[in-house]
This record gives C-alpha cells, structure tokens and sequence, in this order.
C-alpha cells in the first residue's frame, strides 16, 4: 500500500461524507425518494474503503474480510429497508 | 498482550501477495467483532423504531446540527488517515510520531465537539427520557464517545512508546493493533452518522 493510495483514499472519504453532508443539509434527502439510498451506498463504500485499506482487510483471511464486510452490508441493507418501510 | 495472541491470526498464501494475515493482535479483532455485534443491534433498534414514531424521529433530528455531525465525520476521516500513515511510516522505519500526534489531534477535536453538543442537549434539558430518538442518540453517541476515548488513550500508548523508540520494521504489531481499533472507531461513525444525523424524515 503506497501513501499516494491511502491519501487518495482519505480524500475521497472526506468528499463523500461533503456530499452526504450537502443532501443532508439542502433538504435533498426529505424530498426525493433516491437521496437516502445515495447515502447508504455512500457510506457503504465509505466502510468499505476503511475496512479495506485502513483496516487492512485486503490482506486477511477470507473469513475475516466476510465478517467486517458482510457486517456492514447487512446493517446498512436492514436500515434501508426500515426506512424504505417507513 | 500474550505471546499466543500475538501469533499471526492465519497464514494462508496468496499469489503474488505474501500471506493473508490480520494485521493488529488477534484479540482485538475478537473485541471488533463483539463491538460490531452490539453497535448493529442498537442501529437497527435504532432503525426501527423511527417506523413506530416518524415524527418523534422527525422532530428530535431537527434538533441535531447536521454540520456537527459532518465535521466530527472529517475528524474521524482525518484520523483514521494519520494512523494509516503512521503503521506505514513506521513499517519503512521512517518517524511515525508526527502522524499519531496528528491522530490525537483529530480525536480529541471530536472529543472536544462532541461534548460541547452533549453539554448543549444536557443544558436544554434533553436526557435519555426525554423521548424515543433521544433515547437512541444518547446511547449511540454516548457509546461510540466512550470508544473514541478509548481508542484516544491506546493511541497515546503507542505514541509514548513510538517516541522511545520502540517500533519499527521490526516491529509494528502494537501500532498495528491499536490502529485496527481506531478504525472500527471510524468505521462505526459512518454508520451512525447517515442514521442518526442525515436521514431525516419530512416532518
């Protein structure tokens, strides 16, 4: 893992979390029906992105890369669809 | 940390990738595992219990400073980044140092924010009674405080003993250990952070 990949990583967490913050704050996410599954996949990539190269999963065992990374599908999944239900 | 824990989790070969193993001590991750475990009982709790009070939910986010949340995310983001650097820094056997300190900075700056926002809801009076959503915030946010705090005091741990000298390429296992749980520290507040902070309901 070079520096150039973990700035570019950080980087784009911080402009992920700019556009979740804007959908937030503009309203976006009360008034459209696909701004909240926007932010979902946002932070699932998000998660994804610490747990692969921050957490260093890429170079776990398969089963560990299961656990953190189905743990945050799931979770992610259930609270979409508590809001899609809602 | 035991020796045995301190034994690589599983060696497995990858092509071209050397052995697939976890970097940090085996018994963090176990305590990662159980952490995630109960952090997702209490997002989902969380999730849906909105269904039963829309506009208890509703209401109480109203109340939530969006660009809090956002910049405690940042901070998170920051530190997490400067704790990578760090291991890697350190695994050269270039200085790591600056880069923890950096990490300590972060987190305390969300230490720092995240109790002013505690001290404000305190101050007009909100508590974990005051309704369903707040009953929820305060366990999650209290929670997920208490496990910045102490990822901050594992951090400044391996920052005491990285000033003395103590890793380096030939050894980075404590840093590696301490920064697998900053993570999952971060990795839990981006969770939190669309949950309780961005998905707001019309009220």
């Amino acid at each position: 893992m070079s520096t150039r990949t973990l700035d570019a990583v950080a980087l784009g967490l911080l402009l992920a979390t700019a556009l979740t913050w804007w959908l937030g704050e503009g309203g976006v996410v009360q008034h459209t029906r696909w701004a909240v599954p926007l932010v979902l996949l946002m932070a699932g990539a998000k998660g994804a992105a610490v747990a692969w190269h921050f957490m260093e999963l890429r170079h776990a065992p398969l089963l560990w890369r299961a656990l953190v990374l189905g743990w945050l599908g799931l979770v992610l999944g259930l609270i979409g669809l508590a809001w899609m239900a809602g | 940390m035991s020796t045995a824990a301190t034994a690589p989790a599983t060696a497995t070969a990858g092509p071209g990738r050397g052995p697939l193993r976890l970097r940090g001590d085996l018994a963090i991750w176990i305590v990662i595992l159980m952490e995630l475990a109960t952090f997702a009982l209490l997002f989902l709790s969380c999730a849906f219990a909105r269904l039963r009070e829309p506009a208890v939910f509703a209401q109480g986010q109203q109340q939530l400073d969006l660009r809090h949340g956002a910049l405690n995310t940042a901070l998170l983001i920051g530190g997490s980044w400067c704790v990578a650097r760090a291991v890697h820094a350190l695994r050269q056997g270039l200085p790591g140092l600056r880069w923890l300190l950096a990490a300590l900075a972060c987190g305390a700056g969300f230490v720092g924010l995240k109790s002013a926002e505690f001290a404000h809801h305190l101050a007009a009076g909100i508590n974990l009674s005051t309704d369903t959503f707040w009953m929820f915030y305060l366990l999650l946010a209290g929670f997920h405080y208490l496990h910045v705090v102490a990822a901050l005091v594992l951090l400044a741990l391996v920052a005491v003993q990285t000033a003395r000298g103590a890793y380096g390429p030939h050894d980075v296992h404590a840093p590696e250990t301490a920064a697998a749980f900053w993570h999952m520290v971060d990795l839990l507040w981006l969770v939190l952070f669309p949950l309780v902070y961005v998905m707001r309901a019309p009220s």
